[in-house]
């Protein structure tokens, strides 16, 4: 009997979801978990309504709202009539069609990609989908998580499945270890400055090597999180005993013999050895440095010690003329040092790095020191229960104490939503993932990096290497 | 989702490159939680002036193409965000069909999944089908899509590619959901068996 052909740990979670493989090779894939939000949602449920149909499992679907919802004191419900609408339109939704909800005065309302993960609801060897494309998040569990549009939320709603074509496999190993004073953000980061913004276009990124096995599952969340900025259309970590560990008793995780059943089965996921990747890329962690983006593409990254680079350099007249637009709209000159930057607003927060691991971090760097004089600095909690968590370790008292804004949980400053958003010429630091033109506020100017980096750039009122402040 | 079998109809000639989503629809238009009634921003910064004003050297606001349903255009039609806005506004204007030498992906596909039919033909081509279309009300042009030609005014025929899975869905008006649910026995029968296989697997029930 031949051996079976080895597998990635994508071709494993793909064959065994396949309901159907239809002529043109288009497959009808079972979708486990379903996560709903309020922007992506609503023409959905609408849909539904017009043809007649239901949500075929409610108990595979949570629904909350996070784009819309102010993180101020929001007892007094949303101001903006708007934002609103979209979340009263979902609290209607839910209500009538019957869908798990986290209301907005729920401890466990946040983030959606943070909540997933959190509430035990994303698990290892799963298809998880949601109308948002930072759904990739997910993936740091071994699941294949991905975004879909509104039209695949509604089909996802009424048949629990998809019609999707499979990806091709790409795997990033990254060997060695981290140096000091970098994160799993500063590996993201330098992974997209190397590949670029297309660099997984049609593929899923499996994150492979030492480095990648070292860090907890915040870490690599965060990884898989900025998948999508690589063009990606989803980013894996196989699941091991940190993902089997961080699991267990979450609310809606399995127990007991149940955990048993399930770990014996998440075992089987890894790739097989000798599995092959149509796309192969290699990194060594003790080269990455802290890294913050200067343009306005995740790809334009550089480690802080870098400068600005000068688009006269540039290898063609189309890059020229694109190096001089980011230029321009960052209030750039060639040349510049990076870490002579002075910021406006901090933001430390979003699906990317709204963890409690990363407001510790955050809080590491804060304490005993001052947020410069002039600089706005936000906190925000990924979701109810990481900001319960962080006032619990008095983590809030050092974060007010040195001048943060601690706020309610949401997406916040990273789409630039209601009242977190920049004015025009502002620059920012920001723990989020897309720094393109307009996202945090019109005319805002965002550079992306981590939670460390961006407190260690609060305290200082411009870009600053971490590992200077020890 | 109505069917698209064969339309004959005015064609308004948009000769212009990599027209974007926010182009077709601006992003401040996105809050909506319908997806109808998006027509009248369609193209809202090229149809309108500052105050709003219709401005006449627009093509949807000259007389024939107000009642266009095929739009002719160039390289790259619907590049941007894969949110579905954009032909929700150009269905709910009343274009079905959109000629370009290519189209982005996710607006490819969601084009598709929302009854409008996008041709891809070589340039020189849609720059002969706009000729065809600046002759207004005189000159419809006419999409058989069973027989996968546009004819000319002159009666000319000119064949195009489809993938022939999304035909079948656009001649009998099938949404993607519509025909997932003629495997509506398999996906059943696939879930009892995941269900008897890992029965460890939590329900997502609130109290
Ligand atoms: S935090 Fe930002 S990237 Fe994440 S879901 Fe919210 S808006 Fe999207």
């Amino acid at each position: 009997m031949p051996a079976a052909q080895p597998r990635t740990l994508f071709d494993k979670i793909w064959d065994s979801h396949v309901v159907e493989r239809l002529e043109d090779g288009t497959c009808i894939l079972y979708i486990d978990r379903h996560l709903v939000h309020e922007v992506t949602s609503p023409q959905a449920f609408e849909g539904l309504r017009l043809a007649g149909r239901g949500v075929r499992r409610h108990d595979a679907t949570i629904a909350v709202a996070d784009h819309n919802v102010p993180t101020s004191d929001r007892r007094a419900g949303i101001g903006e009539p708007e934002s609103r609408v979209q979340v009263e339109t979902l609290e209607r939704n839910v209500a009538a069609f019957g869908v798990p909800y986290f209301p907005v005065l729920d401890d466990r309302q946040g983030i959606v990609h943070i909540i997933g993960p959190e509430q035990g609801i994303s698990l290892p060897g799963m298809t998880i989908v949601c109308g948002d494309s930072h759904t990739s998040t997910h993936g740091a569990l071994g699941a294949l998580a991905f975004g879909i549009g509104t039209s695949e939320v509604e089909h996802v709603l009424a048949t629990q499945t998809l019609l999707q074509k499979p990806a091709r496999n790409m795997r990033v190993d990254v060997s060695g270890t981290l140096g000091f004073g970098c994160t799993a953000k500063d590996i993201v980061l330098a992974i997209i400055g190397r590949i670029g913004t297309a660099g997984g276009t049609g593929h899923v990124i499996e994150y492979a090597g030492e480095a990648i096995r070292a860090l907890d599952m915040a870490g690599r969340m965060t990884v898989c999180n900025m998948s999508i900025e690589a063009g990606a259309r989803a980013g894996l970590i196989a699941p091991d005993q940190t993902t089997f560990d961080w699991i267990a008793g979450r609310p809606f995780a399995p127990a007991g013999a149940a955990l048993e059943r399930a770990i014996a089965a998440w075992r089987d996921l890894p790739s097989d050895p000798g599995a092959v990747y149509d796309r192969h890329v290699a990194l060594e962690a003790g080269a990455i440095a802290p890294m913050v983006t200067w343009g306005t593409s995740p790809e334009a990254v550089l480690p802080i010690t870098g400068s600005v680079p000068d688009p006269d350099q540039a290898a063609d007249e189309a890059d020229r003329a694109r190096l001089r637009r980011m230029l321009d709209y960052m209030g750039l000159t060639a040349g510049q040092r990076l870490e002579d930057l002075a910021v406006d607003v901090v933001f430390i927060g979003s699906c990317t790095n709204g963890r409690i691991e990363d407001i510790r971090a955050a809080a590491q760097i804060a304490r005993g020191r001052h947020v410069a004089a002039g600089v706005r600095a936000l906190v925000v909690p990924g979701s109810g229960l990481v900001k319960r968590e962080a006032e619990r370790e008095g983590l809030d008292r050092i974060l007010t104490e040195a001048g943060f804004e601690w706020r309610e949980a949401g997406c916040s400053m990273c789409l630039g939503m209601h009242e977190d958003k920049l004015t025009p010429g502002q620059r920012c630091a920001s723990t989020s993932n897309r720094n393109f033109e307009g996202r945090q506020g019109p005319g805002g100017r965002t550079h992306l990096l981590s939670p460390a980096m961006a407190a260690a750039a609060a305290v200082t009122g411009r870009l600053t290497d971490v590992r200077q402040l020890g | 989702m109505q069917a698209f079998t064969t339309l004959t109809a005015i064609a308004a000639p948009l000769p212009l490159a990599n027209v974007d989503t926010d182009k077709i629809i601006p992003a401040r238009f996105l809050k909506t939680i319908k997806r109808t009634g998006l027509g009248v921003h369609l193209f809202d910064t090229l149809r309108y002036d500052a105050a709003g004003a219709e401005r006449a050297d627009f093509v949807l606001n000259q007389p024939p193409y107000r009642s266009a349903e095929i739009l002719i255009a160039h390289e790259n039609f619907g590049c941007g965000s894969s949110r579905e806005h954009a032909p929700w506004a150009l269905l709910d204007f009343g274009i079905r069909c959109i000629i370009a030498p290519d189209f982005a992906d996710i607006f490819h596909a969601n084009c598709f999944k929302n009854g409008i039919l996008p041709v891809r033909l070589p340039r020189a081509v849609c720059d002969a089908l706009m000729e065809d279309a600046r002759l207004g009300g005189n000159a419809r042009l006419t999409i058989d899509l069973a027989r996968q030609v546009v004819v000319r005014p002159s009666g000319e025929e000119i064949g195009f590619e489809i993938d022939p899975f999304r035909k079948h869905l656009l001649l009998n008006g099938l949404d993607d959901i519509g025909q997932t649910m003629q495997h509506v026995d398999a996906i059943d029968a696939f879930e009892a068996a995941r269900e008897r296989q890992q029965g460890w697997m939590p329900a997502i029930t609130l109290g």
